[in-house]
């Protein structure tokens, strides 16, 4: 007795979902992990590359089949079945992908929600009583920015976490580099260290074109608008080094605009600073100190 | 007001033979293959710019070019391959030729327009490329965003939008004409749900064109401004807005995306039914999922802009809103599949660049609904990713369609078969090219290589020199496909007028068609894809334009 035919479509489309999940779920393409929201991603990631697995072994499975099944033979001039349409079928495949992406829709939500994307930025209005011609004024020094970046933020993900100890930094970029200024300690760098572990909040600007903070390991992008302060929050949680690149075409340099975090473990991080510290060591330890 | 008779147009002074290819021609069909040559000249110089960028990109430091050279080349690439080959060349090109023909019409129902909206391209193509040699050609990306457009050397960009502005206008004019000529020139008797699907592609794609390309040259012109007397429109400096520049490009330039996309789901709609011999499936259906793609693919611009400072509310709704074109987009490819089961397929290289197009597509799709979520996105944008992405819709979609659409209609066209084995070379060397070159990028922007750089991080190398292999493979199968098309214009086996059995009405004339595409009267096509074993099929071989007019054989 031959297998019946709706049970071997279902037994494909169980392997099918079975070695889509298989793949998702081993595959390995990000780079390393080494912020908290970068957990949250990969494993967004993992949904979506399942859900694609087997989306798209699927469809080049049926294409290939109807390929090799359905050619025609040689000295065969007939036509195939005049099948027009079949609306129940044409039913299903329009509430499939439509339920498919509504859950990738909210299920992105919830990851960017939990990445710290949906906290409230300030309100519009708030934006319009700012002088426009203040905003342009992106210098490293530019301390009035520093002050009250909540009012002024415009986008960013992780804004306004709420948390106590966060290390400032405020980020100036300009063709092509970034320059990372510590308003506790006043220490200006090219590169920019953080502490493991410790929320860092990166109040950015830009000075003549748009550039984009990207740190791959953190999974973290944000354009650096001019006109636009930025914060940006994100915790470490590796030690280690991590390329900084811009990601917005700046100019002939573009290529070459790229820096380093360094994720140092506390301790590190303290002395880092007060090497670096152009006031004497005594006052850097004394900012640095009452940060925890 | 006289209305001219059919043969007043003969008689005109239309140079007749092959001059007529460089002349004011109104003939929509000399028209169609002036777009369709003129594209694929932009296509090679196109390619040859990507060569450059490939060759640049082989090494992680920036040393076969000048770093301005090399934003100079990628930006030409960009606009050239968007502006001058798919968009022309799918909406121009196959348009022209195709839509009379479907709609039962003898022209376009505005000559004139047609082809002066032509005759716009060369010299917008020639002041683009031309200002590479001459001035310099702009520097910022095809997407021009300010502040980097404001302070690269100005003539390039004044340049570059100018010649953007020139074929924007001609994309308008040709989605006017191509409206009026679907709504208003069906021949009598021919009701819209009876015609070819093309048709329907076609006039979605029009009203899209129609109501967004207008904004780009609104937002050029402003640009233009900033940059000549130095208003402050999007200049931070003086108080202006990038954003805004942003949400005001990308209102044109993602419907660009369905405007290059679009006319290839109807092609492949018109190719696919024909050889694997059955009927299009699911007519209806195809129809109402292209004007939801029209609908939809107005509301999803700033999904290019998730980084850019955009407000939660907006993010949301713009992942929503995008992830939601997956489902008439899905639509169409399971109708696709649907129309291939269970058929006769020739496997011949219109259908294997068809299959391939749905295999390509169907990837990009995938990709495209994952940069739609933004969490996903954040990382990604503006990376290799992306370039991949895009990649595998406007080259793995459209430009496989175009191929496909070309060993299609070549016998239409000029009378003569290609040949075969040539065309399946071609399919073989652009299929493995293509996906070398583009599938590797995907992996080098999850991992951290930024779009648009000449230097990169030494541990990408490896991937990248796959990439450009893949390149060279794509720029290798153009020869066989050169070859086969010059040649085969005077040495192809000769095709007569219906070599395919195809029951759309630009079949049912002579190839070449003739000056007003019928002899006699237009054929009534109501059923273009009545395929399959009916006992009351018509022989086509036998049919006439009466028979199909008055209904003899069908349903």
């Amino acid at each position: 007795m031959p297998i019946p035919s709706s049970l071997v479509t279902l037994l494909v489309g169980m392997a099918l979902v079975l070695s889509g999940l298989w793949v998702g779920y081993n595959v390995d393409l990000l780079p390393l992990a080494a912020s908290t929201n970068a957990p949250v991603y990969d494993s967004l990631f993992r949904v979506l590359f399942s859900i694609g697995t087997i989306l798209f072994l699927g469809i080049v499975g049926l294409v290939v089949f109807s390929l090799v099944r359905f050619r025609r033979r040689a000295g065969d001039q007939t036509d195939g079945l005049a099948i027009e349409g079949n609306l129940p079928l044409e039913l299903v495949w329009t509430a499939i992908p439509a339920i498919v992406v509504l859950f990738v829709g909210l299920y992105s939500y919830d990851i960017y929600e939990r990445m710290g994307g949906m906290s409230s930025l300030n309100d519009h209005a708030a934006m319009h009583q700012m002088p426009a011609m203040e905003t342009m004024e992106a210098s490293v020094t530019a301390v009035e920015g520093g002050k009250e970046p909540a009012a002024r933020v415009w986008g960013g993900i992780g804004t306004g976490a709420g948390e106590t100890n966060v290390l400032p930094v405020e980020v100036t970029a300009m063709q092509f580099a970034f320059i990372f200024h510590y308003p506790e300690g006043d220490i200006t760098s090219g590169e920019l260290h953080v502490p493991n572990g410790r929320p860092v909040e990166l109040r950015m600007k830009a000075n003549d074109v748009i550039h984009a903070f990207w740190v791959p390991q953190f999974r973290l992008k944000q354009d650096v608008i001019p006109g636009q302060p930025t914060v940006l929050t994100f915790t470490p949680t590796k030690a280690g080094s991590y390329p900084i690149i811009c990601a917005e075409l700046c100019g002939p340099y573009h290529g070459g605009m790229r820096s380093t975090v360094v994720v140092h473990e506390p301790d590190a991080y303290d002395a880092w600073l007060q090497k670096n510290s152009p006031v004497t060591a005594t006052v850097a330890s004394a900012l640095s100190t009452p940060t925890a | 007001m006289t209305v001219a008779a059919p043969n007043d147009f003969q008689e005109s002074l239309q140079p007749q033979g092959w001059l007529r290819y460089f002349s004011f021609s109104l003939d929509h069909k000399v028209i169609g293959l002036q777009y369709l040559v003129t594209g694929f000249l932009f296509y090679f110089i196109g390619g040859a710019m990507a060569g450059v960028i490939r060759a640049e990109l082989a090494s992680p430091i920036s040393d076969f070019v000048s770093r301005e050279t090399y934003n100079e080349v990628l930006t030409l690439h960009g606009t050239v391959m968007i502006f001058l080959w798919i968009v022309p060349v799918v909406n121009g090109g196959f348009g022209n030729y195709l839509i009379p023909f479907y709609v039962g019409a003898r022209d376009m129902a505005f000559p004139r327009l047609n082809a002066v909206a032509f005759w716009m391209i060369p010299p917008a193509g020639i002041l683009l490329i031309g200002s590479y040699f001459i001035t310099g050609a702009a520097q910022s990306g095809w997407t021009a965003y300010p502040p980097l457009s404001l302070t690269t050397p100005a003539l390039g960009q004044v340049v570059w939008i100018v010649s953007v502005l020139l074929l924007g206008g001609s994309s308008i004019f040709g989605g006017i004409n191509f409206i009026a000529t679907i709504l208003k020139l069906r021949r009598p008797g021919l009701q819209l749900m009876q015609l070819p699907m093309y048709c329907w592609a076609m006039l979605g794609t029009s009203i899209l064109v129609v109501l967004s390309t207008p904004v780009l040259a609104g937002t050029l012109l402003l640009l233009s401004f900033d940059i000549v007397a130095h208003t402050g429109f999007f200049n931070p400096a003086l108080g202006g807005n990038v954003v805004v520049y942003q949400h005001l490009f990308w209102f044109y330039s993602h419907p660009a995306v369905y405007i290059m996309v679009l006319p290839a789901f109807g092609l492949v709609s018109e190719i696919l039914p024909i050889h694997a011999r059955k009927p299009l499936f699911g007519y209806t259906t195809m129809v109402y999922s292209i004007l939801a793609i029209v609908v939809l693919g107005l509301v999803v611009w700033a999904h290019h802009m998730f980084t850019s400072g955009t407000p939660p509310w907006m993010r949301l709704f713009f992942t929503i809103a995008t992830s939601f074109i997956a489902v008439p987009t899905g639509i169409k490819f399971f109708n696709w599949l649907a129309t291939l089961w269970g058929g006769k397929l020739a496997l011949n290289s219109a259908m294997l660049f068809s299959c391939a197009f749905i295999v390509n597509f169907v990837f990009g799709g995938i990709t495209g609904v994952a940069l739609a979520q933004v969490p996903f996105d954040i990382h990604v944008h503006d990376t290799y990713f992306v370039v991949g992405h895009f990649h595998y819709i406007v080259y793995g979609g459209t430009v496989f369609v175009i191929f496909a659409s070309i060993y299609h209609w070549y016998p239409k066209f000029t009378g003569r078969m290609l040949n075969e084995d040539l065309g399946r070379l071609h399919f073989l060397l652009t299929f493995v090219g293509f996906n070398l070159c583009f599938a590797p990028q995907h992996w080098l922007g999850l991992n951290g290589m930024p779009r648009r750089v000449a230097e990169y991080d030494p541990s990408f190398t490896t991937l990248n020199q796959i990439s450009s292999v893949g390149a060279l493979l794509m720029a290798i199968s153009s020869l066989p496909f050169l070859y086969n098309v010059l040649v085969s214009a005077f040495r192809g086996q000769v095709a007569g007028d219906n070599p395919w059995n195809a029951l759309t009405p630009e079949w049912l004339t002579s190839s070449p068609p003739p000056v007003e595409n019928w002899i006699g009267e237009a054929p009534l096509v109501k059923h273009p894809y009545g395929y399959g074993v009916d006992e009351d099929t018509l022989s086509v071989e036998a049919a006439t334009g009466r028979d199909l007019w008055s209904g003899a054989g069908r349903r």
